[in-house]
């Protein structure tokens, strides 16, 4: 029974980190700039190429692969943010959204046009692959990593939101940001920085993600909603709030497919609404 | 309206036939784009191979191989692309399907069209009803699935067994199919889980992690070839299912030739059932496999679609000679039925009464060679296998009156 419950959590948690990873970075450019980036997950896509294309052509090693595609997807993304992006933060909304769906539809083209349409297989290295003993039960190795590696971005993500300067500048310019601006935060840059940043976790969730979730062209469309769940879920700009919403849906959705595989999704879009109706704000977010 | 226009435009087709009666236009469907582009591309390799291997018996007709893509498993564009084969192409006989939806959608489009229509993947069982014109050199999900439950029962002396599928028309018939010959060998299915859908690849964690709980002997799995089938046994290995003493096991869809060696060491001991595998030993399938590797590379390898697409064109030649290049369908039906041919899969031929494929089913296993790469060992054979759905009249296969 201990044994059984344990899988369900390990596995769903382990589901959740990826979430989270992924996600970060859509609540923190949501929350700050008040900007509708359904674009996100084009990111996490082009940072799961890059990995998964530097590991298999070029033959780099898992961890710096990693690495480039954080670098190449956060600087393509100060590209799109400087060329693109900035032309429409003062924009609506409805604007903002056709303009990030477009861009989605523009980089699914260029990925199949470039790689081609199927699935990209990513080979973990052997250290990650098969069972870990735990002592009272032997669980699969990687999904214990994701869920180290996910605690420590969240431990290091607060640590700088909460304890530098850069975090305190971002929390003020969330919370009101003309007050910010007439202080002397250089919100444009301050803006940039983030973009950048939030797309690059957005690449290390792809690249780490690939192994449950496929990397294939069509990417970008399948979990957009599991990421703005997750945000709706968790609360604008809330990082801790994004971390609880993540494990919380990655464990529910986990057990629900474990037991009731017939329902499929079903029920975790339920809950949302459900959640939502009573918590527009999400979770852990704060009244508007 | 539709139908008159398909009507006229086979009569039209007909007499076109007539005039040049040394040529035959073939439609070719299958998806050449998109994410089964790589199971159009075994297709239409398989095609070629048949028509560059077999040039002496093709004389003195000529072929002309026209392609349509049919994109993805809906159905509807499938359905179009045939309609367009036949009303503007006047093809003289079609080919092709990979996706049983797409089988199924066309199904009313080939009979208004009375021209015969070769399958040559599409392998839910009940489809050879749908239409008189349909003649199938694939296989049915039944083939592999009802020979797997008594092989799982008698010969791995299984007592209980979960099936994993996914959630379409091929996976539901695969479940039926096995639970059925496996229940009255003396088994026990103890669990069915839908494994998702067949348009893109769920993680399979939570459903092989339900099955490993319960902790059956043999753990029997359908998904689509391919990318499904890959991530399936990449999970099994990942949550130690092979050392808990769980045998996966499965129609030889998720041993697919051309995944196999990506899978790695977690494959190794799969047991399946098929009709076909790159590695059987026969002097047809030694030909064909050379003659593969040297047109498309040392690492390419034909697969079960490669040869379901070579045996279809096969029939068409025979069905083409036999009716002297005028490919009347009536009299196309008529010589294929009870046709016999040596194939690189062994013997075989095409039921007279079900216009679908009589063939030998192979028990193989996954083994790692001498070369460090993976192949498949025969444990064994069974001999002329029909569609046992058709055959015992389960369901939607139960002729209609």
């Amino acid at each position: 029974m201990i044994v059984e419950i344990a899988n369900m959590l390990l596995g769903g948690l382990a589901a959740g980190m990826v979430l989270f990873i992924v996600s970060v970075g859509l609540s923190v450019t949501m929350g700050l700039m008040g900007f509708v980036n359904l674009a996100h997950g084009g990111f996490a896509m082009i940072g799961g190429y890059v990995i998964v294309l530097a590991m298999n052509r070029l033959g780099v090693p898992f961890v710096p692969a990693l690495l480039i595609g954080f670098i190449v997807t956060a600087a393509v993304s100060v590209v799109f943010e400087r060329l693109l992006y900035q032309r429409l933060y003062r924009a609506p909304e409805l604007d903002q959204v056709l303009f990030t769906i477009g861009l989605v539809f523009i980089m699914i083209a260029t990925v199949t046009l470039a790689v081609g349409p199927e699935t990209q297989p990513l080979t973990l290295p052997d250290s990650l692959q098969g069972q870990l003993n735990l002592g009272f039960m032997a669980y699969r190795t990687y999904s214990i990593v994701l869920i180290a590696i996910g605690v420590v971005i969240m431990l290091g993500l607060w640590l700088g939101f909460e304890r530098t300067r850069m975090g305190a500048q971002i929390r003020a310019a969330v919370d009101n940001r003309r007050m910010a601006e007439s202080l002397g935060i250089n919100i444009t840059r301050l803006f940039t920085i983030t973009f950048a940043f939030g797309s690059g976790m957005a690449a290390l969730g792809g690249g780490l993600g690939a192994e449950f979730l496929g990397l294939d062209p069509q990417y970008p469309l399948k979990y957009l909603v599991m990421f703005l769940i997750v945000v709706a879920v968790g609360g604008l700009g809330r990082i801790t709030g994004v971390f609880y919403a993540s494990l919380i849906i990655g464990v529910l959705d986990f057990t629900l497919k474990k037991y009731l595989p017939q329902g499929g999704t079903v029920f975790i879009y339920a809950m949302t609404i459900m959640l939502l109706l009573w918590r527009p704000q999400g979770l852990f977010g704060r009244p508007a | 309206m539709i139908k008159r226009i398909l009507a006229a435009s086979a009569a039209l087709a007909l007499s076109a036939a007539l005039a040049q009666a040394q040529s035959v236009k073939i439609g070719l469907v299958a998806p050449f784009t998109g994410i089964g582009a790589e199971l159009g591309q075994q297709i239409d390799r398989g095609v070629e191979q048949y028509l560059k291997l077999n040039a002496d018996k093709i004389k003195p007709l000529q072929l002309k191989i026209i392609k349509r893509d049919d994109k993805n498993p809906s159905g509807a564009d499938s359905k179009i692309a045939v309609q367009e084969l036949l009303t503007q192409e006047n093809v003289d006989a079609l080919a092709g399907w990979i996706y049983s939806p797409n089988a199924i959608a066309s199904a009313p489009v080939v009979t208004a069209g009375k021209k015969l229509a070769v399958i040559m993947n599409a392998g839910t069982a009940h489809i050879t009803t749908m239409s008189p014109y349909f003649v199938r050199t694939s296989f049915s999900m039944w083939h592999a699935g009802y020979a797997m439950g008594e092989a799982a029962a008698k010969q791995l002396k299984a007592k209980t067994a979960i099936v994993g599928y996914s959630d379409f028309p091929p996976g539901k018939d695969s479940l039926a199919a096995f639970k059925r010959s496996f229940e009255a060998n003396g088994g026990k299915v103890i669990d069915e889980i839908p494994m998702g859908g067949a348009g893109q690849v769920p993680d399979f964690t939570p459903f092989l992690q339900r099955a490993k709980d319960k902790k059956p002997d043999v753990l029997f799995v359908f998904v689509p070839a391919g990318d499904h089938a890959l991530a399936v046994t990449k999970t099994y290995g990942a949550l130690g299912m092979k050392d808990a003493g769980i045998k996966l096991i499965g129609p030889g869809d998720i041993t697919q030739d051309i995944k196999l060696q990506a899978m790695g060491d977690a494959a190794v001991g799969l047991i399946t059932m098929h009709h076909y595998n790159a590695d059987l030993d026969n002097a047809e399938n030694k030909k064909f496999v050379a003659a593969w590797k040297k047109d498309y590379g040392p690492d390419s390898t034909p697969d079960f679609i490669a040869v379901g697409a070579y045996d279809g064109m096969a029939a068409i030649v025979h069905a083409a000679q036999a009716t002297k290049g005028k490919m009347d369908a009536d009299a196309a039906l008529k010589a294929l039925a009870g046709w016999k041919y040596n194939s690189p899969r062994g013997p075989i031929s095409i039921d007279p009464e079900t216009r679908d494929i009589i063939m030998n089913e192979y028990l193989v296993e996954v083994v790692k060679g001498k070369d460090g790469k993976l192949h498949q060992k025969l444990l064994g054979k069974i001999d002329n296998v029909k569609d046992a759905c058709k055959a015992e009249k389960v369901g939607p296969c139960a002729p209609k009156s």
